[in-house]
């Protein structure tokens, strides 16, 4: 076997392992915010958003978001993003609600990387947009194990 | 033909007509992330990344998941009991498994 064609075959055999360890995020926080948003002010009223301040693991974060609306067909929640700000995947989750739900109300458990601000957008069939966020300081991230 | 998977539906067993009532599912699945890391396997992304609800054949709740969702995936949402029916909980994983079950909420 040639010296050369040697010489490479570690390079290619650490190829695309280290392609997916350096897979840049496909969408960052920004981005995605900005995406649902599409131009509109976000408005600071209207969302509870129940999380805990501090959380052991991040395997599994408790959030529970409430918003205000009559949930009418006139006016309702049509949808309720959570974006985590350093997660890997910035859009944890999408609810798609209707009247049907008659209230605004969802929860669900997500997991955190790290100690970061959570984000939760509402749009409303009025075209706004409600944000409300929180910090969660995370001890034992998400990505630090298998779990 | 969609699948069973082992799953806790929890919803009230009758409402009056008009009541919000609140639903709320557990159901088991790793959620594997698919996301490399020092002393980890690399291993492709496996999770349920959609659930949707019918009641009565009416879709009443959509929800977009992602690897950040915790593993055995919780959600807890809430309809208005219009008619005696099935609530259809369908969850669609990647790579094309589609996973059903059912509740019935009698209205009264």
């Amino acid at each position: 076997m040639p010296r050369r064609t040697l010489l490479a075959m570690p390079l290619a055999a650490a190829g695309p392992r280290a392609a997916i360890a350096q897979r840049p995020p496909a969408e960052d926080f920004a981005a995605a915010e900005r995406t649902i948003l599409a131009g509109r002010a976000p408005r600071a009223d209207g969302i509870a958003l129940e999380v805990p301040q501090l959380s052991e693991n991040g395997n599994s974060v408790d959030i529970a978001v409430k918003v205000a609306s009559p949930m009418t067909a006139a006016d309702h929640v049509t949808a309720i993003h959570i974006l985590s700000e350093k997660n890997p995947v910035p859009r944890v989750a999408t609810f798609a609600l209707s009247p049907r739900a008659g209230r605004a109300e969802v929860a669900t458990r997500i997991r955190l990387a790290t100690t970061q601000t959570v984000t939760v957008l509402a749009e409303t069939s009025a075209g706004a947009v409600h944000r409300a966020s929180r910090e969660v300081i995370v001890i034992l991230g998400a990505c630090v194990d298998g779990g | 033909m969609a699948a069973s998977i082992p799953a806790r539906i929890t919803l009230p067993e009758t409402a009056r007509r008009g009541e919000v009532v609140s639903v709320r599912v557990l159901v088991r699945h790793p959620m594997e992330r698919g996301f490399d890391g020092p002393g980890l396997t690399p291993l492709p992304r496996h999770i349920l990344h959609t659930l949707r609800v019918t009641y009565a054949g009416e879709e009443v709740f959509r929800m977009a998941l992602s690897s950040g969702i915790a593993a055995n995936p919780y959600v807890e949402f809430t309809t208005v009991a219009t008619e005696t029916g099935d609530l259809v909980f369908e969850w669609q994983e990647d790579g094309g498994a589609v996973y059903r079950r059912e509740a019935r909420l009698v209205v009264t």
